[in-house]
């Protein structure tokens, strides 16, 4: 079998080989430097970094906040596409312009504000604490910061599928007798299932990353409130370029991972379906 | 698309030339709470050197957390003089980059620290919780706002000076000392990243009950929050930061900047240099400078770094992966 | 008629329902977004006009805000270029390894901005694999121009090719076979046939990526040596203006970036409606014909 199937389309050789060159250019190269700077570590020692009780416990931070973060806008993300696509309401378009704020504003500012916000002396930080809930400076301010972050995957992803469902469906199930929630459940839910998932992944690994707007609202706290990045930064601080690559790796890996694993299932699905 | 690229070419190279510093030009790269003190400095050096050299000077600045910084110049980052708050970054810079020759603390008077700072403490109006010293800190109900050990130096310092004042109250017994640092730690809510971070948090979100910064931050923080929104405790002894400067050799001698930055630094000891310093609240070296301002730095004991037998020593006693502050912290974090 | 109120009944849900679900996702949309949005406004103009403006046209926020758009402007049509050449590979091809080069492409996204400016400094960097080579022969990479953009080509790299491909996977490959057919050159096909049918998607993908270029800030604080008025983009110069206790410039700085993100949402909202139009004029033109 050949690699590549015949078509009259020209400029497939000058396409790939360009986008494959500048690939290895910006991302590829830079990476290889990053993982062969870490093999100036042996296996031991490389492994006695990444497993020492603060970055394991900073990973503890870094991956249940994501996934709290990644699943309240599974919920939250579904509901707005839900709103958007299904209902009407004024000012819907501004709205749904306004979903994509997150990707736009630089997360430092975003981590700025929210801080200010959400501070015991804050605009809503003041009530909330006077309720006794605290959210900025402990690991609720993170996943508040992520949650922000990361608002716009699930909708997007989602809403597309739910503009083009077919309400024939909807319509049949209905007529057959069942309730409006056994629709949702059982025809709605499953064909917006896969979108949902791969919003919850980006997201998820979107918020692994991020250190601009999480920085300043977490409180920083070692073994509490400490985040992933955080660690390669403090690594840094020492010039302990070794162990910052070190960290670096293994938050790669789990990157690169995380999109594998989504552009699978994408595969599987289009495959599923045809 | 041949025009284009030609503009993208252009637009690119212009980045290159536009970098390619023009007649007399020294970068002083330097962290984070300097920058008033510079921004003061700068032009009465200038004034100085342009009437003695009828030549024309100008400096740029960058700020930073300190080790930050010193990283960025190991990197590569083509600073003429750095001017920090501790010597160890000064030494990462001779040993990992060795842009800076051995001995540079010899070249200049005083260990080449042109004044230095101490650790106090910042408390709300009124002083609401009563605290006079140290050993206030560690009082149950008490909030205590410093600046991550880890990152940032000012936060070292605060760490050093708690540890020291225990070891000088229980005549040297390091197991009191740990005992008291550790409790001191266990008071403290967060953990900003640097010095102005947490005096951010301490002024504007008014978190906390005491803030432990420089003693020139506390002038700062009176600038920009009004003096009457705090006070200043002189705890009955505390640690003398002395805040280095050096010529980055490598860079200088590169650039044929050498004797502009010497003069530079030099100037720093001067009588007006001097002024300058004390107008910021940094402690002068110039006995008449510092008769001069005396009201305003009440004389307080003072130890040294060389307590802990240099500042090397004690970044890798307390603060490298695994030293004490990180035991510290796992003993926090398990009780809480 | 009759039937179509029938349709209604079934296919959406009781009023109360509805009302409940767009209030809960109005409620949330507006502490997440607009009062945080709001906020940066507030903040930056409190203590009035005068002291706003004044902070906007201060030469370093001048020139911080002059870097950005230099370094947006080379960086967008690199990534620009890069975009439409994998989506036409990717998208009108049947290869193998192509998941992986998508997932390759898809990386720069999901690597921590920490890292993505540690990588740079490990190639560039005095002590990194070719820093001897540039000292010697005086080329400045990191803490200069080229540093920064290198870092923010990095994080926007997938914004374009993300948002080609599936577009062209869905328009499939049928009018330019046609256009070959009929004696078009390669280059033609591209111009006339599909770059006008990818034009707004293209449009789209890269006013995302504009607003990620000259917002972002872990990578790029770590390539930048902070150099005031010269390697300060407009978030990091926000970032030294808060530490200073500046907030009035702070927040002033910020808003010209939330303004800035707020025209890219207005633009892309454009975009969209144009989008909608050309489909439903497209759609009466195919029935009238």
């Amino acid at each position: 079998m050949k690699w590549k199937q015949s078509s009259v389309l020209p400029g497939f050789n000058l396409a790939l080989g360009y986008s494959v060159l500048y690939l290895s250019l910006i991302v590829l190269l830079p990476l290889a430097a990053l993982i062969s700077k870490s093999m100036g570590l042996d296996w031991a020692s490389f492994w006695a970094i990444v497993t020492e009780p603060r970055v394991v416990a900073s990973y503890k931070v870094t991956f249940g906040a994501s996934l709290i973060a990644a699943l309240i806008n599974l919920f939250v993300g579904l509901l707005i596409a839900w709103v958007l696509v299904r209902y009407s309401f004024p000012g819907k378009r501004f709205i749904d312009a306004l979903v994509d704020l997150p990707f736009a504003l630089p997360t430092a500012v975003a981590g700025i504000a929210l801080a200010t916000l959400y501070a015991p002396n804050g605009l809503l930080g003041a009530p909330l604490d006077r309720l006794g809930i605290k959210i900025a400076f402990t690991p609720a301010g993170i996943v508040l910061a992520l949650t922000f972050i990361t608002l716009p995957f699930v909708v997007r992803t989602v809403q597309p599928v739910l503009e083009d469902m077919e309400k024939e469906l909807e319509e049949a199930a209905s007529s057959l007798g069942a309730t409006r929630w056994q629709i949702f459940y059982r025809v709605i839910l499953p064909t917006i299932f896969p979108a949902l998932l791969t919003g919850f992944t980006l997201a998820f690994a979107r918020a692994i990353g991020e250190f601009g707007s999480v920085i300043f609202i977490a409180g920083n706290m070692p073994f509490k409130s400490e985040i992933t990045p955080l660690m390669i930064i403090s690594k840094l601080e020492q010039y302990d370029y070794l162990g910052a690559s070190a960290i670096a790796v293994v938050m790669l890996v789990v990157s690169f991972a995380l999109l594998l694993m989504i552009n699978g299932l994408q595969w599987w699905m289009t495959r599923h379906r045809r | 698309m041949s025009k284009f690229k030609q503009i993208v070419l252009a637009i690119s190279l212009s980045g290159f030339s536009a970098f390619s510093w023009a007649d007399t030009t020294l970068l002083n790269v330097s962290y984070d709470v300097m920058r008033d003190f510079y921004k003061d400095y700068n032009p009465v050096f200038q004034k100085y050197y342009e009437a003695k050299y009828k030549d024309k000077l100008s400096i740029q600045q960058s700020h930073g957390g300190s080790s930050k910084q010193a990283r960025s110049v190991i990197d590569g980052l083509e600073a003429d003089v750095v001017t920090m708050n501790q010597s160890t970054d000064i030494d990462a810079i001779v040993e990992k980059g060795r842009q800076i020759n051995l001995g540079w603390e010899k070249k200049y008077a005083d260990e080449a620290a042109p004044f230095s700072s101490m650790q106090v403490l910042i408390v709300r109006k009124g002083n609401p919780k009563g605290i006079k010293d140290w050993a206030d800190l560690i009082k149950p109900n008490v909030q205590v706002v410093v600046p991550n050990p880890k990152t940032s130096g000012n936060g070292r310092y605060t760490f050093l000076a708690a540890w020291g004042a225990a070891l000088k109250q229980n005549g040297g017994n390091e197991a009191k000392a740990r005992e008291f640092t550790r409790a001191v730690f266990a008071n403290v809510p967060l953990l900003d990243a640097g010095g102005r971070a947490a005096t951010t948090t301490f002024m504007q979100r008014q978190m906390g009950d005491v803030l432990v910064t420089f003693e020139n931050e506390a002038e700062m923080i009176a600038r920009e929050f009004g003096r009457g929104n705090f006070e200043v405790v002189y705890p009955s002894v505390s640690i003398d930061a002395d805040l280095p400067v050096a010529v980055v050799d490598k860079v200088v001698d590169k650039r044929g900047t050498r004797k502009v930055a010497d003069e530079y630094l030099r100037y720093l000891w001067s009588p007006e240099g001097q002024e300058v310093a004390a107008q910021n609240y940094l402690r002068p070296r110039n006995a008449a400078v510092a008769a001069k301002y005396a009201k305003q730095f009440p004389p307080i004991k003072l130890f040294g770094v060389a307590e802990f037998g240099g500042m090397k020593a004690a970044q890798k006693k307390f603060f490298d992966d695994g030293a004490i502050y990180d035991q510290i912290s796992a003993e926090i974090a398990k009780k809480r | 008629m009759a039937t179509q109120i029938a349709h209604k009944v079934v296919t959406t849900e009781a009023p109360w329902v509805r009302y409940t679900l767009t209030g809960l996702a109005l409620v949330l949309i507006s502490f997440m977004l607009i009062i945080p949005l709001f906020s940066v406004f507030f903040e930056a103009l409190h203590q009035g006009w005068g002291l706003y403006q004044a902070a906007l046209v201060e030469s370093d926020a001048l020139a911080a805000i002059q870097l950005t758009l230099i370094v947006a402007a080379i960086a967008l049509p690199l990534n620009l270029t890069f975009g439409v050449a994998a989506a036409w590979a990717i998208a009108k091809f049947e290869f193998k390894g192509k998941s992986l080069l998508i997932t390759l492409i898809d990386l720069p996204f999901a690597v921590s901005p920490v890292v993505a400016g540690l990588i740079y400094v490990l190639l560039f960097g005095a002590q990194g694999w070719w820093g001897e080579w540039l000292a010697e022969h005086n080329i400045k990479v990191i803490f200069a121009v080229p540093g920064i953009v290198l870092a923010t080509v990095f994080v926007t790299f997938p914004f374009v090719a993300r948002e080609l491909i599936p577009l062209m996977q869905a328009q499939g490959s049928d009018e330019e076979q046609a256009a070959l057919v009929l004696g078009a050159t390669g280059w033609q096909t591209f111009w006339y046939v599909t770059l006008p049918n990818i034009k707004w998607g293209l449009l789209y993908g890269v006013i995302l990526a504009n607003a990620r270029a000259m917002g972002e800030f872990g990578a790029v604080s770590v390539v930048s040596g902070h150099i005031r008025g010269m390697t300060n983009t407009v978030p990091l110069h926000v970032e030294i203006l808060y530490n200073e206790y500046n907030f009035v410039g702070a927040f002033a700085c910020a808003s010209i970036l939330a303004l800035l993100a707020l025209l890219t949402l207005a633009i892309k909202s454009y975009i969209e409606w144009r989008t909608e139009q050309q489909a439903i004029a497209d759609r009466r033109s195919a029935t009238q014909a």
